[in-house]
């Protein structure tokens, strides 16, 4: 695939695909933002080679997706800035939709607590080693990840009745 | 208060799994540091519940911080108590549908917010915005960030005591929203942006507002200074007050001007211009120091600037149509609308159907909101709806700084601290 990669993100992804041949899966663009797919086990040692070694040393963003398809159905997105080549790296997981897990990556930056709290707590995505696990919108007493695309707009069991959705003909 | 078991010794009355787990978490949190006295004769130590309904907590805020007499040993925050779903909504509207959702997230600057969607929905879709319609944007968001400082300073000012500044500074912020009620017809969520442009052009009446305005408000930021600057009180109080050194912000991942008061200037304008940010000049105040009196002056500073880029936009303001002609990517005008056959079409096919961007693609747009990075990340299916739309919220960013800022403060510096922080519930939680 044809891409305008700028200098210093052609060097990062050098980079990669030598130290991690066998993680990497895909590098693409898309609307001029570069997405880098790695193995979902290499998360933390590429994240930390992308943070030491490049530069990355701030984390903008963790977002999950749900790709609703049977194979590999959960997306994390980390959305990393490096500050000094004024760079935007988007590095992507792809998970199981059976208890889908991935390491956390709060050891390499702190910021991604809250953030990994979040993905959790809207699509169940666990993550492992993660120094406090908890739902950070919805109460703990919720059994739903409420951004799952099976997840109804209206009409969740427990909640409150709907009001009738037919006309009263008295 | 038994702080070895504070679920033993609280009976919550609703979510009750919740508010277990939310003490069992304050009872986990740095555990290796964790000495507790068995024996505490004078009892200092508690466990204090701030909020939601907290007035200085700036909307539904929890904090719960365990305190060893005036001491905040450990905090942890509880936020949600105000999300809505906007995600999960975004997916199920057209994406100009969905700008109206935007005010609503940081109500203190919907036209940042506004802007931010369709700026990023104007990436991913491919989508020319003409010259006029960016310099109205950037005069609206420039507006808008003067407009949130003010409430900042308004009520970070009353949380340190003084009462009556809270009243100047909203006098000069009703000035705002009469312009914004002059530029797009509403007072607060104003939805004034469009895909492709914004709703109307500037009136004569808007645009004199705008200038008055303009050469007004410094002169009243000059009295806020003065009378700020050096006022003891305020002084004591903010000084080394929340201190968030460079590296530590980076690492939490402090955005805004909380990360520029910690000494790094982030600023999206400056890091990767949108709009035409890139045609005029301006300065990105950052401070070492990192405490909230270095927060105070970014944000003074940050007003300043915003006046110098109002008054060039205004000077450079081209002329022009202030929305795409294309029918297929933006709201075609009222005036074919009402008086032409395809226009009718083409608005109910925008209304209907909307724009749609091609299959598969996603993208990351962010704005620079008066409180931070502000992001809207898309990925598309090829149909009028956005498949996934995730927002960074800038406020969720700093909520987790404060978090990390709280220990081992004064439990009186808590509420000046989130005033320093400046968090919008209604972003954070989405």
């Amino acid at each position: 695939m044809d891409m305008e990669l700028s200098e210093t993100l052609q060097t990062v992804v050098d980079g990669l695909s030598d130290e991690y041949s066998d993680q990497l899966i895909d590098v693409y663009q898309s609307s001029g933002d570069t997405f880098v797919r790695v193995e979902p086990e290499a998360i933390v040692e590429i994240c930390k080679f992308l943070k030491n070694d490049h530069h990355f040393i701030y984390l903008a963003d963790i977002l999950g997706a749900d790709r609703f398809t049977s194979q590999e159905r959960f997306e994390v997105i980390y959305n990393l800035v490096s500050l000094r080549n004024r760079e935007r790296l988007f590095v992507k997981v792809w998970l199981e939709e059976e208890e889908p897990t991935v390491d956390s990556i709060t050891d390499v930056w702190k910021a991604a607590s809250w953030h990994e709290r979040q993905v959790y707590d809207m699509f169940g995505v666990r993550f492992n080693n993660h120094p406090d696990m908890r739902r950070i919108y919805m109460p703990e007493d919720f059994d739903y990840y409420p951004l799952r695309k099976e997840f109804p707009l209206l009409g969740i069991p427990g909640s409150i009745d709907l009001p009738s959705s037919t006309p009263d003909t008295e | 208060m038994d702080i070895k078991n504070i679920k033993n010794s609280v009976d919550p009355k609703f979510f009750k799994e919740h508010q277990e787990s939310l003490y069992d978490a304050l009872e986990d949190k740095h555990t290796t540091v964790e000495i507790l006295d068995d024996d505490d004769p004078l009892n200092t130590k508690m466990v204090l519940n701030m909020g939601p309904q907290h007035p200085a907590t700036h909307g539904v805020l929890r904090l719960v911080l365990q305190l060893n007499g005036e001491l905040i040993e450990k905090a942890k925050l509880d936020i949600g108590y105000l999300h809505r779903g906007i995600e999960k909504i975004a997916e199920n509207k057209t994406y100009q549908e969905f700008m109206p959702y935007t005010d609503r997230t940081d109500y203190l600057s919907p036209y940042s917010n506004n802007v931010a969607l369709c700026t990023a929905v104007e990436k991913i879709a491919n989508v020319e915005v003409p010259e006029r319609a960016h310099y109205i944007r950037m005069i609206g968001c420039e507006l808008a960030r003067i407009s949130s400082h003010l409430l900042w300073l308004g009520t970070m000012v009353q949380d340190t005591g003084a009462v009556s500044f809270f009243l100047w500074s909203f006098r000069e912020r009703e000035k705002i929203y009469d312009i914004f009620d002059h530029i797009g017809g509403h007072r607060f969520t104003i939805s004034h942006a469009r895909i492709g442009g914004v709703a109307n052009d500037l009136t004569d009446d808007a645009l004199a507002m705008i200038k008055d305005f303009v050469s007004d408000f410094p002169q009243e930021l000059k009295d806020f200074h003065g009378l700020l600057d050096r006022n003891r009180i305020f002084f004591d109080r903010n000084r080394g007050v929340g201190v968030l050194p460079t590296e530590r912000a980076l690492e939490i991942g402090a955005t805004g001007p909380t990360l520029r008061g910690s000494g790094y200037a982030y600023d999206i304008r400056d890091f990767a211009p949108y709009a035409r940010y890139d045609e005029v000049e301006f300065e990105v105040p950052s401070r070492l120091e990192g405490d909230n009196l270095a927060r105070y002056y970014v944000r003074m500073e940050e007003m300043h600037e915003s006046i110098r880029i109002i008054r060039q936009c205004l000077d450079k303001l081209p002329k022009g149509p202030v929305r795409a002609d294309n029918a297929k990517q933006a709201y075609p005008s009222k005036d074919e609308v009402y008086y032409s056959m395809e226009g009718m079409i083409h608005d109910f096919m925008m209304t209907d159907t909307g724009i749609c961007p091609p299959e598969g693609s996603e993208s990351y747009h962010s704005i620079e909101a008066p409180k931070g990075e502000l992001g809207y990340f898309i990925q598309s299916d090829g149909t009028g709806h956005p498949w996934r739309l995730g927002i960074k919220s800038p406020s969720y960013a700093n909520l987790q700084a404060l978090e990390d800022m709280l220990d081992g403060e004064m439990v009186a510096d808590t509420v000046i601290m989130i005033g320093g922080v400046d968090p919008v519930m209604g972003d954070s939680d989405k």
